[in-house]
């Protein structure tokens, strides 16, 4: 990173302070004009933590985003400034969503990973009446339950990830009589993302086997594999998170397991953090390097280009959130939170850096996008360090409706709070 | 058979127990002579893993399991000298402090060197692979690992028991006023006692970087279980730790078999449990400057 946000936002504190001091000695009233000229955006994620690999990759796409977008002249001829810092947990990311919006007055909040930090900057965005773009986080229960008007949400949620790895499966006759046995991350994205994959593997004719729920800081699976070991199920399903799909993954092949593995979640860093030969399984991905429109191949290009290796599915998320806000800021004309939450829910299509155009369905703010699914190279195959992997053609196919996949209403209901 | 599957657990979890050990041993050696609660053992930790990775790339895994250790004692060998020396006779709080801080520093730094992503690593060919006895199952990559371990407890033991350097630092847990009466200087020794704990960390970091994530956060992550099994193993003794390492793997092996929610907290229970009837830990010896 060639700038930390953390140093960009003391020098700017210190740019303000400095100017307050001299426009106070000067009697001037203490207006800054730089506060007044640039439009704030907060972006919140985990930095640390068992996220933290991933969030590293949404601060990277996040501030190339807003680079790009200074340098294209910036929003109505401002100039956008990030101000990014670490959610770290539920708690501490409510506090500084809050911070955010009434002493910064950021005009929106981007980012986050973790469902259960999602839903507290969700509550106070909606108090606050300031947009949130949720990036990362895929419960279902944030599109449903827990959905608000000025949430939106550019990562794909739950059902996505399972109802396009479920078509491979489905394909490959994995489900239909198959006794499935998973392991699941012990919080609010697990518990929401086991009853999602239940709901799949039921109405397509698996037989549950077991779930164990796994503590998000495990760092030894040992006992877990003896027991998949002794069960002898058909195929194993992931519903891990962040770090945990990584030493998942690593200790499977260490024990040498024989039976498929299949993930609903995934995120590309957690692979190449394991490496050649430590990869296996079949997983659904909301976005990869590998896909070669002309908009992604830019994207790309400059990623790499500015930090030396290839952009994760989580630095698209932010990059492409920054880049919506932004368009819908430049044809309104407008910063409003209120204004642009109407004008993407009349259905706005937008470049999502795939084959199709996607758009913020009306009713609960999901994204409407393909997704991939993928599989590892043997490792005689594998090129370089980011070249693990083959993707599929998107999902749904072009002759289908992109909701295909979504949650239906019955499903996941969302009534707006006013 | 319910039988066969527990069992599995149980010896599975024996053999878990020995990953916190070498970590446990320093941290209990270090506070025993020096009173110094080291909450930047972790790093070390994560150190040894992230000089591994570095390091196999050029000398090899065997390289590295031999040179990131050395490496990292000779960091321990600068970061006693400079810091840890000013804070063995200080309110324990400002040693908890500074070791504290010490942790997050590192973490950091690992972040802006190497980044929050894991490093890739792997098990060496002439390891992967399982070895079957019966219904039971092992990684031979595990049991190597376990070997390793076995003998550095070994040569621990040895060192602390039946050699004159040894008896110099068990003297100085017990009482380093008499130690410093009979003219003897026990920084030198001090020295010595936190190079070699780091230098374990970093062993157990090597062997540890191939079966588990090495991001920056590792040290954090096995710190604490670490703590756990020191404190209920008992300050001061070698023994207490050993066995405490071995039944708080079990406890977690058991407890992921019949309610796996649960298999990261039950160490803590024990803790808890043990606390209750055992103030000192399971074997704990009455050390007169800490009472």
């Amino acid at each position: 990173m060639e700038q930390s946000p953390v140093s960009r936002r003391r020098r700017s504190l210190m740019q303000g302070a400095g100017a307050a001091a001299a426009l106070g000695t000067l009697g001037f009233p203490a207006i800054v004009r730089s506060q007044s000229e640039a439009i704030r955006i907060g972006h919140l994620t985990p930095r640390t933590g068992f996220l933290g690999p991933v969030g590293e990759y949404a601060v990277m796409g996040i501030n190339l985003a807003v680079e790009e977008i200074n340098a294209d002249g910036g929003v109505m001829g401002r100039k956008i400034e990030l101000i990014a810092e670490d959610s770290v947990n539920p708690q501490t990311a409510s506090t500084k969503a809050e911070r955010l919006i009434e002493r910064d007055k950021v005009s929106a909040i981007i980012g986050e990973i973790s469902s259960a930090s999602g839903l507290a900057i969700a509550q106070v965005a909606q108090r606050n009446r300031t947009l949130f773009f949720n990036t990362g986080c895929n419960s279902d229960d944030l599109r449903g339950k827990s959905c608000n008007r000025y949430m939106f949400h550019t990562e794909a949620a739950n059902t996505m990830y399972v109802n396009a790895c479920g078509q491979a499966l489905l394909r490959d006759g994995m489900v239909k009589g198959k006794k499935w046995y998973s392991l699941t991350a012990d919080y609010a994205f697990g518990h929401d993302l086991l009853k999602v994959a239940k709901r799949f593997m039921t109405a397509h004719g698996g037989e549950f086997a077991a779930d164990e729920l796994v503590a998000t800081d495990t760092t030894d699976f040992s006992p877990y594999m003896l027991k998949i070991r002794n069960a002898k199920p058909d195929i194993v399903v992931s519903n891990l998170a962040g770090n945990q799909i990584t030493v998942f993954m690593k200790q499977y092949i260490e024990f040498g397991l024989p039976f498929p593995v299949v993930g609903f979640a995934f995120d590309t860093a957690l692979a190449w953090g394991a490496g050649k030969g430590n990869v296996l399984g079949t997983w659904p991905l909301v976005w990869s390097h590998e896909v070669k429109t002309p908009a992604a191949r830019k994207f790309t290009e400059a990623f790499t280009r500015k930090y030396g290796r290839p952009p994760e599915n989580q630095a698209w998320g932010d990059y492409l959130s920054a880049k919506h806000l932004v368009q819908a800021m430049n044809e309104l004309k407008s910063t409003d939170s209120t204004k642009i939450a109407e004008y993407l829910e009349k259905g706005a299509k937008f470049d999502v850096l795939k084959t199709r155009e996607g758009y913020y369905r009306n009713w609960d703010h999901q994204l409407m996008q393909e997704m991939y699914t993928i599989r590892f190279k043997p490792t005689a195959e594998v090129k370089d360090r980011w070249d693990l992997f083959t993707m599929s053609a998107p999902v749904p196919p072009a002759n289908q409706s992109l909701e295909v996949i979504a949650p239906t209403r019955e499903e996941n209901n969302c009534t707006m709070p006013a | 058979m319910m039988l066969i599957p527990i069992l599995e657990q149980v010896l599975n979890g024996l053999l878990a127990g020995a990953y916190y050990l070498l970590i446990a041993l320093g941290l209990s050696l270090i506070f025993s002579l020096g009173g110094l609660v080291n909450l930047a053992h972790g790093a070390f930790y994560a150190l040894g893993a992230y000089f591994a990775v570095k390091l196999a790339d050029h000398i090899g895994f065997g390289g590295a399991f031999v040179l990131s250790p050395v490496l990292v004692a000779l960091i321990g060998l600068l970061v006693e000298r400079f810091l840890f020396r000013r804070f063995y006779r200080e309110d324990p709080a400002l040693g908890l402090l500074l070791t504290f801080g010490l942790a997050m520093v590192a973490e950091q730094a690992l972040r802006l060197v190497f980044g929050a992503a894991p490093l890739p690593f792997s098990i060496p060919e002439a390891l992967k692979g399982q070895v079957l006895a019966g219904d039971f199952i092992y990684s031979r990559y595990r049991l190597t690992m376990l070997a390793v371990a076995v003998a550095a407890v070994a040569a621990l033991w040895y060192l602390l028991q039946r050699t004159p350097f040894g008896r110099v630092v068990r003297a100085g847990v017990q009482n380093p006023d008499m130690v410093a009466a009979l003219g003897i200087s026990l920084a030198p020794y001090m020295s010595s006692v936190v190079a070699i704990s780091v230098a374990l960390a970093a062993l157990a970091g090597v062997l540890l970087a191939p079966i588990t994530g090495v991001h920056p956060a590792m040290g954090a992550e096995i710190l604490t279980a670490s703590f756990v099994v020191v404190v209920i193993g008992g300050l001061g003794s070698f023994w207490g730790v050993v066995y405490a390492a071995l039944i708080v793997g079990v406890v977690r092996g058991l407890t992921a078999y019949f309610f796996p929610p649960a298999a990261e907290a039950s160490m803590y229970l024990l803790m808890l449990v043990v606390l209750l009837f055992r103030p000192r830990g399971l074997f704990g010896e009455r050390i007169v400057r800490f009472e």
